[in-house]
Order: structure tokens, then C-alpha cells, then sequence
């Protein structure tokens, strides 16, 4: 691996995690995955070694000093490289809490950063069955009603769905007014009228829990708001630039993981007399996964570096950074297990589902196609302003 | 540090991460070069218990202390990482060659110094595995001793309750302090260094202290201080593969047994 110049406090954290990475999800990634266990004793552990804070700032219980996107960014990537699934909780309730970060009050951010640092789980709640790519087309609605909103509707996929309490959800305030009609809400699991549906049965990441969420009738104080009625969507896109070189980590995690298990292999599995690593044809396969692998690290940790210095609108980058990172996942992790051959392609080794988990990436918090949407229409504004 | 809280020391030493030691056939000494070093797995559970005692009554102080040379200071550091307040460091050419005997004296010495209120250590070091330097600081100092310490169930200033494994069952001791307790691995599940931790662990002081700071008897410490003497150190040759007895039942194998062990004279 290059050297990206860490500072102590992120060599220490990428210390941390991959510790809990070897001895706490290594042992237990298998059967969490065949049986879909959501790792709260992984979760606990993750807390209790400080990591859920390390993306929050010292005031409201964390430790994230001035580089909390690289922060997560690193120990997304150290706990995927063992498991995709697991760190997803850690990885989606970052994402259900950057709206607190970004949009909220500092009363907000008082009743609610110090928890998810201390090791409360929080989700993000913004698609819906009709509002996938076109989110702006959601149909939740939040109806004023003296001090509170009247929240309706439903959510779908929500990643952490039923084990966090803590959701920042998305709704329409005003549906005539599009976009800029729609508001982001903190909701506490528990809340009346706040239920839990169905919980899907997936290809991979299957430890992490991907569950619908219904609305009835929910009260919510207008204190729960992030930012003003109407700037729910802006919270989003915003969430979006700051969490997507997240999913490009844990893809990242993922595809560093896989090789990494695939050079082992390699080095010790003998056919025609010697290691199968000797065959200059593995070799250059080896070779073109570790090229993807390392760009990929390259793009996203400067992405998120220049997100944590202040870059206004990293919406560009920050769309590369997941794309790039995970297409480079499935490829690399499709490549380890032709290197393991037809154990690969069993459950007996962990390969295979470094591919199972690495397809997601490409998928949710936009999908490839969606970044790739905004990459051009980046490309498109830098064009115009010249 | 108030009066009533516990001061909790540990007493840790830094061993080889091997269960296979080597022994240099010719020196009768333990092969150290190529090993990593770590924290003697039987003191993390030490550790982290007097943690967990810190933890329980919300007050008090987690002293950790090895005799050991400049690169035990990483042992230590380990220690802070995940939990301990303070650490100190017995470092002298003084001090070097030393028996259990000596080892335990040079640590009693330390904890006349330290005063502490109780004194965890591990069950035994797995290089050395004689479980004796904890019991023999107990002695050099004329305090209780109580090993193979399961469960503490209660602790307080001036008097634990704890459970003891014995071999047949568990014995449950009063035990007046300070007194000097050794641990099995049943007593709880150390915990993984935290972030936070670390970053304490690196920035620690870590207190160094010689023979003279421990006001200690030149001639009681080190090799000179060391009434064992170690003739000779030896790979035992491996035993052979013995014999398997197979049998129609569990009885009549018993019984061809027997027949073994008569003929052998062994009964």
C-alpha cells in the first residue's frame, strides 16, 4: 500500500478497527451472514473502542478533530476488509447521522451527536417504493400541526432499519413545491405511530438489517426539524457529498479485502508442482486488481480530505469516488474467486461473499448510473462557468 | 487521590508470543530473537479486571508495574490502552538475571512504595510457567495471597470476597487487604484497546524506577540476589505415540487396560 501520510490519530483508529475487525467479525462474519444476526455485539464493540465517534466533533462527544470524513472513511474501509455486511451498521449510521452534523441546531446536535458517539445507532431514511433514483418524487408527507408535524407515508431498504434509534427521515412538507418541498425530521425509534414492516432478504450484506419503515399518524415535535421547512432535499444532496466516499470505503474495504485473501490463496494452493501464484497469468490478474485497488484509495482519500478542508461542492468527486470504488469491488472481488477456482465459488471460504456484498455498493446511496448523472452534470457547470 | 478510593496495582510481565519457546541449546536461555513480545495473556485478564473493580466503584486508581528491560515500556503502554491510569517501569542492569525469588522481593519492594490496596496478577507467565512470583510478593511482603481468583465478588478498602478454582470445585475466600490476588482466565474477557485508550497509551509518562527508588537490597535482587541455579534447560524428547485399545465395550476395554497396567508393574 502507498503512503497516504495519516496522521497519528487516524493510524490509531485504522489500529483500532482493524483489530476489531480480526478478532471481533473475522470469527463471526459467516454465520452472521447465513443466519442475517445484525452485530450488535460488534456494534458495542466498535463503540466501546471510540470509533463511533470518530466522524463527530469534540463538543458533542466525539473525536473527530478537523478530518471526521477521512475518519470514517478509514475505519469503513479497515472493518469491510473483514466483513461488508458488519460495517454497514457502522457506515449507515454515520450516514443517518451526517444531517444532524450538516443541518442541524446546536441543541439539536447537543440531544443527539453525544449519543450516536457513544455508541447509539442511527439511520437515514429517504427512499421510498416509488422514490428510488427520483427521491424529489416521495410521497411521506409532514403536515404542520401547531407545535408538531403530522408525519405519513413509508420508507424502503432503510439500511439499520429497526435496530437504530435514532432516523433522520425525510418528508414532504409541501408537495406543491417539489424539491424544495420537502424536510428532514429526526425521529426516536418508539415514537408512537412509528412502526417497523418487512425485513428484506438480501444477496449480501445480509448482517446488516434492511428494513421498511411506516408512518401513522407519527407526532413529531418541530424541534425534531434539521434546518428550515423546505431544506430537507439540500440536507440530502449535502448527506450525499459527505457520505458517498463512505460507500466508496467500504466497496474500497471490500475489494482490498478480497485481494488480499486472493494472494494468499494464491501463494499457497499448488497445481502442476507449485504455487498457482507462480503462473505469470495469475500474476498480471493480481496485478491489474491491486492497480484498481490502490486508485480507488487514492481518489477517495483525497476526495474526503478536500471535503474535510472545507470544499463547498464536492458533489463531483464525492460521486467518483463511490462509482469508481465500487465497480473497482465487484470487479476485484469477482477476480478472487476465480483465483480461488471452484472453492471459491463455495461457502466453505469467505470469498464469495466479498462478491455478494460488494454489488450493493453499486446500488444504494445512488446508483451508478445516478453518479455517474452527476459527474457529467459537474463536468457540464465547471464547462458553463469558463 | 482520596483517601477511601482503592489503589489497584497490576503487576504484568512482558513474554515471547509463541506457545512454541526455543531454548538455545548452549546458553540454557529462551530464544527471544524473532519473537514479538506481548502481555502475558494470564495478566490482560489481571488488567482488565482491576479495570472492571475501577469501573464497578466508579473511583480509584489502576497501577500497572513490570520488571522488565527499556522494551517493556511497550507492555505498559498496552496496558494504559485499555485502561490503566498509570504505569511504572522496574528498569535496572541491577535487577537483571533475577529468580522468582528476587523477581517477587524486587516487586514487593516496589509495592511499599506504590501502597496499594490490592495487587492483581495473572495465574502465571506462559514462558516461565512457574506461578510463583505473585504468591512470593505476597510473602516477601507478609500480606494474604489468594490464586487462581475466578470471581471477585465483593472489594472494598480493607477486605475482598473472591472465588478460587481449585481443582475440584470453588472454594470462597474472605480475604483481608491490601493482599495479593492471581487470576485464571475464567474471571472475565479482556477488552480490545480503544481509540482513546491508545492515544492515552502513547502520550503516557511512564515512571521508571531502579533499585535505588525502590530502596532495595542490592544483594536480595538481580542474579546476585537469586538463590536458584539453573543447571540445565531441555527440549524433553517427544513421547511416542503410545497405544490405542479397542474393544467390543468401554468395559472390556477397561479390563484389557488393567491387564496392561498389571503387567507393567505401574499399579
Amino acid at each position: 500500500m502507498l503512503e497516504y501520510f495519516l496522521t497519528e490519530e487516524q493510524q490509531m483508529m485504522v489500529e483500532t478497527a482493524k483489530e476489531i475487525a480480526e478478532k471481533k467479525i473475522v470469527p463471526v462474519r459467516a454465520e452472521y451472514d447465513e443466519n442475517q444476526t445484525f452485530p450488535n455485539d460488534v456494534f458495542k464493540a466498535i463503540a466501546d473502542a471510540d470509533l463511533t465517534g470518530v466522524y463527530i466533533p469534540e463538543e458533542y462527544g466525539g473525536c473527530s478533530g478537523d478530518t471526521p470524513i477521512m475518519n470514517m472513511c478509514l475505519v469503513t474501509e479497515e472493518l469491510s476488509k473483514a466483513c461488508g455486511g458488519i460495517s454497514l451498521a457502522f457506515a449507515g449510521s454515520a450516514l443517518g447521522t451526517l444531517p444532524i452534523i450538516l443541518s442541524g441546531g446546536d441543541e439539536q446536535k447537543q440531544r443527539w451527536l453525544p449519543k450516536v458517539a457513544s455508541g447509539t445507532l442511527a439511520a437515514f431514511g429517504i427512499t421510498e417504493s416509488d422514490a428510488g433514483s427520483d427521491a424529489a418524487s416521495m410521497r411521506t408527507t409532514a403536515v404542520k400541526d401547531g407545535g408538531d408535524y403530522i408525519i405519513n407515508g413509508s420508507k424502503m431498504f432503510i439500511t439499520n432499519g429497526g435496530e437504530a434509534e435514532i432516523y433522520s427521515i425525510f418528508a414532504m412538507t409541501d408537495k406543491n413545491k417539489g424539491a424544495r418541498g420537502c424536510s428532514c425530521f429526526v425521529l426516536e425509534k418508539g415514537m408512537p405511530g412509528f412502526e417497523f414492516g418487512k425485513k428484506e432478504d438480501k444477496m449480501g450484506i445480509r448482517a446488516s438489517a434492511t428494513r421498511e419503515l411506516i408512518f401513522q399518524d407519527c407526532r413529531v415535535p418541530a424541534a425534531n426539524m434539521l434546518g428550515r421547512e423546505g431544506s430537507g432535499f439540500m440536507t440530502a444532496m449535502k448527506t450525499f457529498d459527505n457520505s458517498r466516499p463512505g460507500v466508496g470505503s467500504q466497496a474500497l474495504g471490500i475489494a482490498a479485502g478480497a485481494l488480499e485473501l486472493a494472494v494468499e490463496y494464491a501463494r499457497q494452493r499448488k497445481q502442476f508442482g507449485r504455487p498457482i501464484i507462480a503462473n505469470q497469468g495469475l500474476q498480471w490478474m493480481l496485478a491489474d486488481m491491486a492497480m484498481q485497488v490502490e486508485a480507488a484509495r487514492a481518489l477517495i482519500y483525497a476526495t474526503a480530505r478536500w471535503i474535510d478542508s472545507g470544499a463547498k461542492r464536492p458533489t463531483g468527486p464525492s460521486a467518483m469516488a463511490k462509482c469508481f470504488a465500487s465497480d473497482v469491488a465487484m470487479k476485484v472481488a469477482i477476480d478472487a474467486i476465480q483465483v480461488f477456482g471452484g472453492v471459491g465459488y463455495t461457502k466453505e471460504y469467505p470469498i464469495e461473499k466479498y462478491a455478494r456484498d460488494a454489488k450493493i455498493t453499486q446500488i444504494y446511496e445512488g446508483t451508478n448510473q445516478i453518479q455517474r448523472d452527476e459527474i457529467a452534470l459537474a463536468l457540464i457547470k465547471e464547462a458553463a462557468r469558463k | 487521590m482520596k483517601e477511601s478510593t482503592l489503589h489497584i496495582v497490576v503487576c504484568i510481565k512482558q513474554v515471547p508470543d509463541t506457545t512454541e519457546v526455543r531454548i538455545n541449546p548452549e546458553t540454557n536461555t529462551l530464544v527471544r530473537d524473532g519473537v514479538e513480545s506481548i502481555i502475558n495473556p494470564f495478566d490482560a485478564y489481571a488488567i482488565e479486571e482491576g479495570v472492571r473493580i475501577r469501573e464497578r466503584l466508579g473511583e480509584g486508581k489502576v497501577t500497572v508495574v513490570t520488571m522488565g528491560p527499556p522494551q517493556a515500556d511497550a507492555a505498559l503502554r498496552e496496558a494504559i490502552s485499555v485502561g490503566a491510569d498509570e504505569a511504572v517501569l522496574l528498569c535496572s542492569r541491577a535487577f537483571a538475571g533475577a529468580d522468582t525469588w528476587a523477581t517477587s522481593l524486587t516487586l514487593a519492594q516496589a509495592m511499599r512504595k506504590l501502597r496499594p490496596d490490592v495487587v492483581l496478577a495473572g495465574k502465571q507467565a506462559i514462558d516461565g510457567d512457574t506461578a510463583q512470583v505473585g504468591p512470593g510478593i505476597s510473602c516477601h511482603l507478609d500480606w494474604p495471597q489468594a490464586c487462581y481468583v475466578s470471581k471477585i465478588r465483593e472489594i472494598e478498602k480493607g477486605g475482598a470476597v473472591v472465588e478460587c478454582l481449585m481443582e475440584t470445585g470453588k472454594e470462597v475466600l474472605e480475604v483481608r487487604l491490601p493482599a495479593v490476588l492471581t487470576v485464571v482466565k475464567e474471571i472475565n474477557e479482556p477488552r480490545l484497546p480503544s481509540f482513546k485508550g491508545k492515544m492515552r497509551a502513547k502520550k503516557a509518562e511512564i515512571t521508571i524506577w531502579d533499585e535505588k527508588a525502590i530502596d532495595a537490597d542490592p544483594e536480595k535482587i538481580g542474579l546476585k540476589g537469586s538463590p536458584t541455579a539453573v543447571n540445565r534447560i531441555f527440549s524433553p524428547p517427544r513421547r511416542s505415540g503410545g497405544e490405542m485399545i479397542e474393544a467390543e465395550t468401554a468395559g472390556d476395554a477397561a479390563k484389557i487396560l488393567i491387564a496392561k497396567i498389571k503387567e507393567l508393574r505401574i499399579a
